[in-house]
């Protein structure tokens, strides 16, 4: 199980939180913390995989990540997911994120943070995954997108 | 009122912030007007502004006044309103507040809409933070959706179900005429789905586990077709059909083949196939071929077949991707207590992996070392985790110390007692790692090595010089000086060793610092009382004893108490030069041809006198006057009367025993004046 999902940039601001266990508010600002501490002392050459650290629930947990450019993706998985395949989905969310903005860089998620969510919605839901194919999601998004697109005055952003 | 500001026009502005505190300013001031818009009840721009709340809400600011909204944007009938609605229940909402009940009637609803994706919504909302209650009153539509032909929701609902099952174990049966035919779907997604359910309900209950193994079967076919059916555009990730689906599928064989001899028959070739023909050059590959290993130890494979497996393994362990060497190590640790011998094999690729630079790699590796240490291979590995011990970094230290401390003692023999103690040494050096309860331990091992006395108390004492925060260290320290202290300013070893006020010092440091626990002070207290033997400063020993016999700790009261009167009534015991005492030394020769064996000096004193003999330096006399045995005896003449003494000898000479009586008297006069 995915038990959260989180993406900041190289000085730990937050771009995305999403956790699929219950914390406090405050709880959840300390693992988002705690993570950047532990993922940005990483070096470039080091593998892609990292014990958690204590909040977010100890020996059992792993943090997998990968670090683009000026973000870290970074998914945090108990021992029932495989690393390998979480650093391949890692990937297909990020090229995703690519297709959807059309090269995509961080100011994309800055500004749509809610875009981001919804098609994370579609690839992991209660903290399994989905949907793996790109074609299928990006699919799926457009059409609620145009759902929404139609619906008279949209007044979101 | 003016309207709300876009979310887009929030962030910019919130960019512009130069300090924390600006930033803050900006958020309470939109959050008021954002507050004021919600009392407006106004729909139009509901949406819009929880969307800002939810941002604020990611930055940490606090957003909960926003639940309820929320709740109103789900029950409106605009998809708009609906995404932003429950997006926001599921960051700002969880099954501890109240309100989220309110949201199960609108998800019944939605789960029945006539758009499949505000169903798709609803089953996404409670898939992810539906609560017991609400999951037990909606599972049955759940059930409903997961047999629609919708491949849509059918995927979502399978994944919410299973977090029904999870939330509430015994609706489990109620899915199961659902799952009949799930794996007939040619979609993927709701393949991929009906798998993790199908693993869910294996993983929770044996019954079903055993009602699922006849769908191995089908399971194997479609991996097959997945490996054999050539390029499929539609599901290629770097030249591989749906890896992701692959190995879905290789894990659920792997819990239906565990202990059941057909299963695990029937997946037998495909597994093999699948490890053969996987390709190898991109991640995917491997990731597939990882968790084909992984099965293949699990289940009740052929001997053939392991052997691949941890080869698999070994080739993983070479690899130049520091990711595939994790997961070997991470593996070959999952199936060492299974393989040992296999394992074995690569036990230097594995002990060079700890010299690697990347932590979580180095970890992997110290545990797999410790899990390989066995009787014939324990000096090598030991020298190894020693370096690495001393050469690590601190938050190693802490396991590693323990892992090097069982291992000695489980596989340390008497011809490795050096290697054992210098172990031994590390663990303690390395900090309070070691339980407390080892010190005895500890103290024992370095009773027992004799000649690394002085090279143990020379290391610990310097230790102390360091640091006496370390409790496990601070007293096996203390008790290695009291026992040692001779040979720390003795002069054997070989850098500059303190003199005897050092040393006193140290130890008194101890008794008096904050640090010090109870029983430390303790083990201080006797190790200066001990050295009252060995060194000459006894008056200063003395009076740090008498200091401490009205000591508010009892035990160590008591301590001083006693040693005090062993300080008065026993001092005569003392080496130290004392009037009353005459100290004799014998010599022991033997001219004769034969040696003479189990040698015993025996002597007795008038009434007056008090006797101690000391051991002998041995009970062999070489014959030829080639050596001497001598002993010492001290006698204690508190009256100063004339020394008389009777001596017994008794040895075997050429096979015979030979005893010899006689009285001495004319011990010179000073040795009793």
């Amino acid at each position: 199980m995915i038990k959260a999902i989180l993406i900041f940039n190289n000085h730990g601001k937050p771009r995305l939180s999403k956790f699929y266990e219950h914390y406090t508010e405050d709880t959840e600002q300390q693992i988002i913390r705690e993570t950047f501490h532990l993922v940005s002392k990483r070096d470039e050459n080091v593998c892609n995989f990292l014990e958690g650290g204590m909040l977010i629930g100890g020996s059992d947990y792993k943090l997998i990540y990968r670090h683009y450019a000026t973000l870290y993706f970074v998914f945090c998985v108990d021992s029932s997911e495989s690393e390998l395949g979480i650093l391949d989905l890692i990937q297909v969310f990020v090229e995703t994120l690519d297709k959807c903005f059309e090269n995509v860089c961080e100011l994309d998620l800055i500004f749509h943070v809610d875009k981001v969510h919804n098609i994370l919605a579609e690839m992991v839901m209660g903290g399994m995954v989905l949907e793996t194919n790109m074609n299928e999601i990006i699919t799926q998004v457009d059409a609620q997108n145009k759902m929404e697109k139609s619906e008279v005055t949209s007044v979101l952003a | 009122m003016p309207a709300p500001i876009r979310l887009r026009e929030l962030i910019r502005t919130i960019r512009t912030a130069r300090t924390q505190a600006e930033e803050r300013e900006m958020i309470q001031k939109e959050c008021a007007a954002i507050r004021s818009s919600f009392r407006e009840e106004d729909n139009t721009y509901r949406c819009r502004n929880v969307a800002k709340l939810l941002y604020m809400h990611m930055l940490g600011y606090p957003a909960h006044f926003g639940q309820l909204e929320c709740l109103k944007l789900i029950a409106s009938q605009k998809f708009t309103d609906k995404r932003i609605g429950y997006l926001g229940a599921m960051l700002l909402l969880d099954e501890r507040q109240d309100v989220h009940l309110l949201m199960t009637n609108c998800i019944k609803n939605d789960l029945n809409h006539s758009t499949q994706y505000v169903q798709g919504l609803a089953l996404c909302t409670l898939g992810c933070m539906g609560s017991s209650e609400m999951c037990r009153d909606l599972a049955g539509e759940v059930e409903k959706l997961l047999k629609t032909s919708n491949s849509y929701l059918r995927k979502k609902a399978a994944l919410c179900a299973v977090h029904v099952i999870r939330k509430v174990p015994e609706l489990m049966e109620m899915f199961l005429p659902a799952t009949k035919n799930l794996l007939s779907e040619k979609n993927h997604g709701v393949l991929h789905t009906s798998v993790v359910l199908l693993t869910e309900m294996c993983e929770r209950s044996p019954d079903m586990l055993a009602h699922f193994r006849k769908l191995v079967p089908q399971l194997v076919r479609i991996l097959k077709n997945l490996i054999m059916s050539g390029y499929s555009p539609e599901h290629d990730v770097s030249g591989i059909s749906d890896p992701f689906l692959q190995v879905r599928i290789l894990r659920l064989l792997r819990i239906l083949g565990k202990s059941d001899d057909d299963s695990s028959e029937a997946m037998n070739d495909i597994l093999a196939q699948v490890a053969t023909n996987t390709e190898t050059s991109k991640n995917v590959g491997n990731a597939i071929l990882y968790e084909t290993v992984l099965t293949i130890m699990d289940i009740k494979s052929e001997s053939g077949l392991r052997v691949l497996a941890i080869n698999i393994l070994g080739r993983f362990l070479l690899n130049n991707d520091k990711n595939i060497r994790y997961v070997a190590l991470t593996s070959l640790l999952k199936t060492v207590q299974t393989d040992h011998n296999a394992v074995q094999r690569h036990r230097s690729t594995i002990v060079d992996c700890l010299k690697d630079l990347d932590v979580s790699i180095k970890r992997r590796a110290m545990e797999l070392s410790f899990a390989l240490v066995n009787g014939n291979n324990i000096r090598g590995m030991m020298k190894e985790l020693l370096y690495f011990l001393d050469s690590c970094d601190p938050e190693f230290k802490a396991d590693c110390a323990s892992g090097v401390f069982l291992a000695a003692e489980k596989y340390g023999t008497d011809s490795l007692t050096s290697l054992h103690v210098t172990a031994v040494l590390s663990c303690v050096l390395a900090g309070s790692y070691v339980r407390d309860d080892s010190v005895p331990n500890l103290i024992q091992l370095i009773t027992n090595s004799v000649e690394m006395h002085a090279y143990t108390v020379q290391r610990l004492y310097k230790a102390l010089l360091d640091d006496i925060s370390q409790q496990p260290l601070v007293q096996v320290a203390s008790w290695c000086i009291g026992e040692y202290g001779d040979l720390l300013v003795s002069g054997q070893c070989e850098e500059e060793e303190p003199i005897q006020d050092e040393v006193l010092d140290v130890l008194e440091g101890l008794l008096v610092s904050n640090l010090s626990t109870p029983v430390t002070r303790g083990y201080a207290l006797t190790a200066i009382m001990k050295l009252s033997t060995r060194f000459s400063s006894v008056n200063r020993i003395k009076k740090v004893v008498s200091i401490y016999g009205s000591s508010i700790d009892v035990e160590l009261q008591q301590r001083a108490v006693e040693y005090n009167a062993l300080f008065k009534k026993y001092d005569h015991m003392r080496a130290n030069p004392n009037p009353n005492i005459a100290v004799i030394t014998i010599h022991a020769s033997n001219s004769t041809e034969a040696e003479m064996t189990d040698f015993v000096f025996q002597a007795a004193v008038p009434k007056t006198f008090q006797l101690q003999l000391l051991s002998p330096s041995s009970n062999v006399v070489p014959a030829l006057n080639q050596g001497t045995v001598t002993q010492v005896i001290r006698v204690l003449n508190p009256q100063k009367q004339q020394l008389r003494m009777r001596i017994k000898l008794t040895y075997t000479h050429k096979g015979s025993p030979v005893q010899d009586l006689a009285e001495v008297n004319n011990f010179p006069p000073q040795s009793w004046q």
